[in-house]
């Protein structure tokens, strides 16, 4: 195969494809609503003159560039305009404020900064003069930016436009930057990628040239991508995810990345181009169920029917006809049918007709979720990722995928599970170090190389890793059980009624659980089943509302008894919290992840209440208004038991010490 | 970006629309005025101006006659006495598609679009004043017909990316909320490449957000394509933030007329909106 061409750099890549697949789309992006299509050579000319046009504004090497955007062909051509002149770009997170952006360009020492429009230019130019070392700004989009000063503030169409002025003067430039491009090297340093800092300052990760296309090819050879396949490059540029997956994976496999028209058309653009390689995290696949489920609820009742009957059909032989496992006749032709009559419309709507690969990763994702999608025949899989190993840890095979777990290691990389629990790794993409922060280098790497994910997990018996929770969240019940919390809330949030829950158990007798109700899912029940409520508090402390979440927490409990290492933890006691955990409340992050030391402060009675076997617990909270305001709300909170499976029913109260 | 040559130099440019009135020169002038219905004095001897370039406020408190006084410009409602000269033309009375010919287009404080028709057809609607090619050709959709077609959709997405409005193109507008639905109204206007861009209460029923951001897209209007805007307006900083000059009415008369500064500060108006002790 063409791809398996070793080179070391992306811009080598470039000139490469545009010898190559000189014809072939490198980019499309929907503008003024048409496709507008680069072949790869039109690419390469594009990047050309934005290189010597950088040259002109007294580009050097080893200068770092920061790429502030959404997905527009201008930023990624930027990419290897700068990698091409011995620069490394830094790409930023577009919807960062304008002070953590100012951290990061200080940080990485950022001479040039080129953004998508006047909102980002506003944000460079409010910190700009504390910078000493951002000179230039250039910008992609020109409206709103007309009056604004000139100086050190560049159109990229007239960057370009030097550039190609240049040229014209003098044709050996051109040659020159070619020259260039081939001498690079791979040791230099492709990118910058800032972490998105939920754990304190966000830390820059160093990645050399030359790891990043070893890593990149060995996926694209995994997944057998070629020159003709097509992705819609929609993530945020700044993460990992998209500058793998789209950038390095397209440079080194030539294949075309289409940009959205805007944010908002990401829907309709899918539709349009109709990728066949595609990655959403979980909560996106999430959403486009419940979207398909709320149209069939308003569908006729002939059409209700056909849905239910043939979506029954690919639940018993989808994923068998997908992983080519031996499906008895009447099914395939049974399934065959479906195809015509719903998947194939289904996936058109969803622009998932021509998805050869897909991949999900970064949370837990339910199992039924995970099948409904690879029922219908789309080849859906898990991955495990980080920034510092250049995304791959873990991938999923083609016909070895289950939802629950990672997959084997990727091609080419070594993990390991500490003592403690917690996965290593060694990999050909990983990053070369922190940028400026020795120490936190030294923190992650292991004497021999390895790097700490801070994830635990371990290898199931098929050689397929499951990732359990943060390392440091991880405990033990007395009893030396493991107990991994989050990895039996996820358990309990798959259950549609429950929106989130929070398990207790390190150092305790037993586990136990908050759980707070969905009020969407479990309020169409209660309209249906004629029951009143005044407020979430009301419908949560229901009676039957806790026969169906004890119903939950027993099936929880049966799928966690089959798991010898969790069998230990199962939810022995739950309650229904009185009120929902919010942000406002400081009681999630603002990603809606829920802060466990915050909640244990929070409600200690209620905890003590849950291992000290009384069956309710009056209690009173401070809760925050969306004006800002405070209350309080009182409530005296039920605590149900629930049953265990597979070993002896425990005491449902602490042994006194 | 500007990704397709052919079409995007000319977004930044100001408004096409050759009317022979330099910036700043009059554009169209209101000369005592009076509109009444039976009884009903709605406009008593009314005079103002607009001169090309500026954004012009009428405000006043409910029945002052502003509305009236928009439908008397734009040739709704023919006046009793006085004249209104606009490109330097005296009219006669009109209708309100001779405005549009003559270069004034509006949008109304009632969102009035198609409603079952997308964005795109709503937007489209406004340049069928531009199309020069009659029914016969438009059936046959062909040739000429079909070039002009390419040419007006051109414009179209033109305004489709400036009000950023690409991910409802398709949409049925009945649809859509109704701070979207005026941004689609006023695409629709701008359709028409207006010298005079006349807005009836364009925050009408919007939250915060939706006011800044029309606020915005009026100014970016004003700015980038050169367009002349007479504007209603009952939310008193959008008027004050926007506008160049102010004409306060009250009860069919004009009771002050001047930047929003001195407007503002103007006992009278104090007076019309606060009321005052008989």
């Amino acid at each position: 195969m063409a791809q398996t061409t070793m080179l070391d750099t992306f811009p080598k890549y470039l000139l490469l494809n545009a010898e190559r697949f000189g014809d072939r789309p490198a980019m499309r992006h929907k503008d003024y609503g048409i496709w507008q299509t680069w072949t790869w050579s039109r690419q390469l000319d594009e990047i050309r003159a934005f290189a010597l046009g950088l040259q002109a504004l007294g580009f050097s090497r080893g200068d770092k560039v920061a790429v502030v955007g959404a997905n527009r062909p201008r930023l990624y051509w930027t990419f290897a305009a700068v990698q091409s002149l011995g620069g490394v770009p830094v790409p930023v997170y577009a919807d960062a404020v304008a002070e953590e952006m100012a951290y990061v360009l200080d940080h990485a020492g950022v001479r040039f900064a080129v953004a998508q429009d006047q909102e980002q230019v506003d944000k460079l130019l409010s910190f700009r003069e504390t910078i000493p070392a951002l000179t230039d700004i250039v910008y992609d989009e020109s409206r709103g930016l007309r009056d604004y000063p000139r100086e050190r503030l560049h159109d990229f169409a007239e960057v370009q436009a030097a550039g190609r002025a240049a040229l014209a003067a003098d044709p050996a430039r051109g040659r020159a930057w070619e020259e260039g491009v081939r001498a690079g090297s791979g040791d230099d340093v492709s990118v910058m990628l800032y972490t998105s800092g939920t754990t304190g300052r966000s830390k820059g990760v160093v990645l050399t040239a030359a790891a990043s296309v070893k890593a990149a090819l060995d996926t694209v050879r995994f997944d057998g991508l070629t020159e003709k396949d097509s992705v819609l490059a929609y993530l945020p540029l700044a993460w990992v995810g998209d500058h793998y997956l789209n950038f390095a994976q397209g440079y080194v496999s030539g294949f075309c990345m289409n940009c959205p028209e805007s944010q908002q058309t990401v829907a309709q653009d899918m539709r349009e181009i109709g990728p066949t390689f595609y990655f959403a995290p979980p909560r996106v696949f999430e959403s486009l169920l419940t979207s398909v489920t709320i149209r069939m609820e308003d569908a006729g009742r002939f059409k209700q029917w056909l849905f239910r009957h043939f979506i029954e059909v690919a639940r018993k032989h989808g994923e068998a006809i997908l992983e080519k496992r031996p499906v008895p006749l009447s099914g395939r032709l049974a399934y065959a049918l479906g195809d015509f009559m719903l998947y194939g419309p289904l996936k058109n709507v969803l622009g998932m007709s021509n998805i050869r690969v897909a991949y999900t990763a970064g949370e837990a994702i339910g199992a039924d979720l995970f099948s409904f999608f690879r029922s219908l025949g789309i080849n859906l899989k898990q991955l495990y990722g980080q920034t510092e190993a250049f995304l791959y840890v873990t991938a999923q095979k083609d016909g070895q995928v289950r939802a629950d777990t990672v997959g084997p290691a990727a091609p080419n990389v070594e993990i390991r599970i500490a003592d403690n629990g917690e996965v290593l790794f060694r990999s050909p993409g990983q990053f070369s170090g922190y940028y400026k922060e020795d120490d936190k280098t030294a923190e992650v790497l292991t004497e021999d190389g390895f790097i700490r994910t801070g994830d635990a997990g371990f290898f199931e018996a098929d050689g397929q890793l499951k990732i359990i929770d943060r390392a440091k969240d991880v405990g033990k019940l007395k009893d030396g059980s493991l107990f991994a919390p989050k990895y039996i809330e996820n358990m309990l949030k798959f259950f549609p009624n429950i929106k989130e829950a929070v398990a207790f158990g390190d150092g305790r007798d037993f586990c136990a659980a908050f759980i707070n109700i969905d009020l969407t899912a479990v309020g169409n029940w209660a309209e249906r089943n004629n029951i009143a409520y005044a407020s979430y508090q009301e419908l949560a402390g229901h009676p039957r509302v806790y026969d169906i979440i004890a119903g939950h927490v027993n099936e929880a409990n049966r799928r966690l008894a089959q798991e010898p290492m969790m069998a230990g933890a199962q939810v022995a006691r739950f309650l229904i919290l009185h009120k929902e955990l919010d942000a406002d409340d400081g009681e999630l992050t603002r990603t809606q992840k829920v802060r466990r030391s915050f909640i244990a402060d929070r409600y200690g009675e209620l905890i003590e209440a849950l291992y000290d076997g009384s069956t309710e617990k009056y209690v009173e909270t401070e809760v925050t208004f969306e004006d800002g305001r405070k209350g309080r709300i009182s409530a005296t909170v039920r605590i149900a038991d629930a049953a265990v499976h597979g070993r002896p029913a425990r005491p449902h109260a602490e042994a006194a010490e | 970006m500007n990704a397709h040559p052919a079409i995007g130099p000319a977004l930044g440019q100001p408004d096409a629309s050759d009317d022979g009135i330099a910036k700043g020169e009059v554009l169209l002038k209101v000369d005592n005025v009076s509109l009444s219905f039976g009884g009903v004095k709605a406009i008593t001897d009314i005079s103002f101006d607009v001169r090309k370039g500026e954004i012009r406020a009428i405000i006043g408190p409910n029945g002052a006659g502003k509305t009236s006084m928009l439908n008397v410009v734009n040739g709704f409602y023919t006046p009793q006495q006085g004249t209104i000269t606009f490109r330097g033309v005296e009219r006669r009375a009109m209708k309100p598609h001779h405005a549009v010919r003559q270069g004034i287009a509006r949008t109304f404080q009632n969102v009035a679009l198609f409603k079952g028709m997308t964005t795109l057809e709503n937007i489209m609607a406004g340049r069928s004043v531009h199309m020069h090619r009659n029914v016969f050709w438009q059936m046959l959709w062909h040739g000429p017909a079909l070039k002009e077609e390419i040419e007006h959709r051109e414009k179209v997405e033109e305004i489709i990316d400036f009000l950023e409005i690409e991910h409802i193109r398709r949409t049925p507008v009945g649809k859509l909320p109704y701070g979207l639905q005026k941004r689609v109204e006023l695409g629709r206007a701008l359709a028409m490449e207006p010298s005079l861009l006349l807005l009836d209460e364009p925050m009408a029923g919007m939250n915060l957000e939706e006011k800044e951001d029309m606020s915005r897209f009026i100014i970016d209007v004003n700015q980038q394509r050169g367009t002349t805007i007479a504007l209603i307006e009952h939310d008193m900083g959008v008027v004050m933030d926007l506008s160049d000059r102010v004409v306060v009415l009250d009860y069919g008369k004009k009771i002050a007329d001047g930047p929003p500064d001195e407007v503002k500060n103007d006992q009278a108006v104090i007076d019309a909106y606060l009321g005052v002790a008989h």
